[in-house]
């Protein structure tokens, strides 16, 4: 694209929810 | 939802539901502000081509659709109910924040704790009672492997050796019921000797080194107890720098609060760079309104072009090779946390617990001592269901400021506590916390922006060459 540089290529909804992240305060 | 901010020389558009970030040229950004007035394709042409030249225009408008079509502009928020549904289930408890001790040698003006003298009530936590604690967490935690604890004050370091039996008895646990603890610490620093440092880096899967800055900073707002006001800056500074030193690759943190007193806190953060520490926090400080060191709302346009200063020189101390982290603009755009995550919350009440030294179980640290908010204890466990209830349903939705905010999917609805403080519910958001929160991300986002353009630029130059 010549006039939009897209940094990453949310909609995790499927495969997330495990719950073993760390709390906070792939 | 479209977030647009320009900062720095960058012109951003953060796709809120997808969470993907654009940099874009001015004619984009132009047009994508008028397609989120909901002008159609046709009038935004009209509108830029008195500006622009209409094929441009229309390339640009075609690298629009491109990326809405591929969900990553104007994306929907279809989360809602999936969050309520993830809320909605049974939670089970993954960490615990123990106050082994609530004395400290120090008499921070800021303390939760009021300035370390807990309202004349000073205790040490027993190894019987944290040992109940650990009980308490291996028995709620489910099915879930990694278990967190963090051994929090006053000063932990005043009850040293249960500290040290309570890790080894989590050890001792984590064979008999296949759990993982991951212990952390947070200090003052004034106690530090050899022999905690070794046991640290053997055990301690982060450590939390507490200091403000700069000499003058700290020692205003961090004096030793009963010490005439002595500051502990020339105390604590050498014992970091070795305990930084020795942890190597491991996790730490020098952490500091700012205050009214020093709204230039960017020059306390490169002070901790500059005394050879990498992974660095500075926090703004919760206070009372009336509080003389209290952040006002009149000092938030000061703060923010703080953090405006502090990113650039970040960045450009990465790019001479002298990087570091910085915990408030810590970013990851690739592999962040799972949408449920998001938008739930830090889970204090339901999957984060504080214990008090006497076995009191509260929602988090900052609850402790609110007679309100007592769950329960270590022995008989929570029995104030009705309270986890409200903590379970704190998510974004069901925060009316967080509903349209940009930043929900970053913040997660901010700190329930803070909100109890200003507003008198857990559903609320303090308001200044909410702006700074949001003026970070920009920033961390900007920052983003700015490396990834210099690794293209890099890249380009190493072409060229070859």
């Amino acid at each position: 694209m010549k006039h939009i540089k897209t940094l990453n290529t949310l909609q995790t909804l499927k495969k997330g929810g495990c719950g073993e992240c760390q709390t906070s305060c792939s | 939802m479209i977030h647009q901010f320009k900062n720095n020389g960058f012109n951003i558009v953060l796709d809120v539901n997808s969470g993907s970030v654009h940099v874009v040229d001015d004619l984009v950004y132009e047009a994508v502000a008028l397609l989120d007035q909901g002008k159609d394709e046709e009038s935004v042409c009209r509108e830029l081509s008195g500006t622009y030249a209409p094929d441009l225009v229309r390339e640009a408008l075609a690298e629009c659709a491109e990326l809405r079509e591929a969900g990553l502009l104007f994306s929907e928020d279809i989360y809602r109910d999936a969050v309520f549904d993830f809320k909605a289930r049974k939670t089970v408890v993954k960490a615990l924040c123990l106050h082994i001790a609530h004395d400290c040698n120090l008499a921070c003006r800021y303390c939760f704790a009021e300035e370390g003298e807990y309202h004349g009530r000073r205790a040490l936590m027993s190894f019987e009672v944290g040992k109940k604690a650990l009980d308490f967490l291996i028995a709620n935690s489910g099915s879930r492997r990694n278990l967190e604890v963090d051994f929090f004050g006053g000063e932990p370091l005043m009850n040293w050796q249960v500290v040290k039996d309570l890790v080894r008895y989590g050890r001792e646990q984590e064979k008999l019921h296949d759990k993982r603890f991951r212990f952390t610490l947070t200090t003052n620093g004034t106690l530090v000797n050899d022999e905690i440092m070794d046991f640290c880096n053997r055990e301690m899967a982060n450590v939390v080194m507490s200091m403000d800055g700069r000499r003058e900073v700290n020692d205003r707002m961090r004096p030793f107890r009963g010490g005439k006001g002595v500051g502990s800056y020339d105390v604590i500074v050498p014992k970091f720098q070795e305990f930084a030193r020795r942890r190597g690759e491991l996790d730490y943190y020098v952490r500091g609060t700012f205050t009214h007193y020093n709204l230039d806190f960017s020059q306390d953060v490169l002070h901790y760079a500059d005394l050879g520490f990498t992974k660095l926090s500075m926090e703004p400080v919760v206070a009372p309104p009336e509080a003389p060191y209290a952040i006002r709302e009149e000092d938030v346009p000061q703060i923010c072009a703080e953090y405006d200063r502090l990113a650039q020189e970040m960045i450009r101390r990465e790019k001479e090779g002298r990087g570091f982290t910085f915990f408030h603009f810590m970013l990851d755009l690739s592999g962040g946390p799972c949408v449920y995550k998001r938008l739930s919350g830090c889970g204090s009440g339901t999957e984060y617990l504080a214990v008090t030294p006497w076995g009191d179980l509260y929602p988090c640290h900052q609850f402790v001592g609110n007679e309100q908010f007592l769950l329960g204890n270590v022995d008989e466990g929570i029995v104030r269901e009705d309270i986890v209830g409200e903590f379970k349903q704190c998510n974004v939705y069901a925060k009316p400021k967080c509903r349209d905010c940009f930043a929900r999917f970053y913040c997660s609805g901010g700190c329930a506590a803070n909100s109890w403080n200003f507003h008198g519910k857990i559903t609320d958001a303090y308001d200044i916390g909410c702006e700074l929160e949001r003026k970070r991300i920009e920033c961390a986002i900007m920052i983003k922006a700015a490396l990834a353009a210099d690794n293209e630029g890099k890249e380009v130059e190493s072409n060229e060459q070859e």
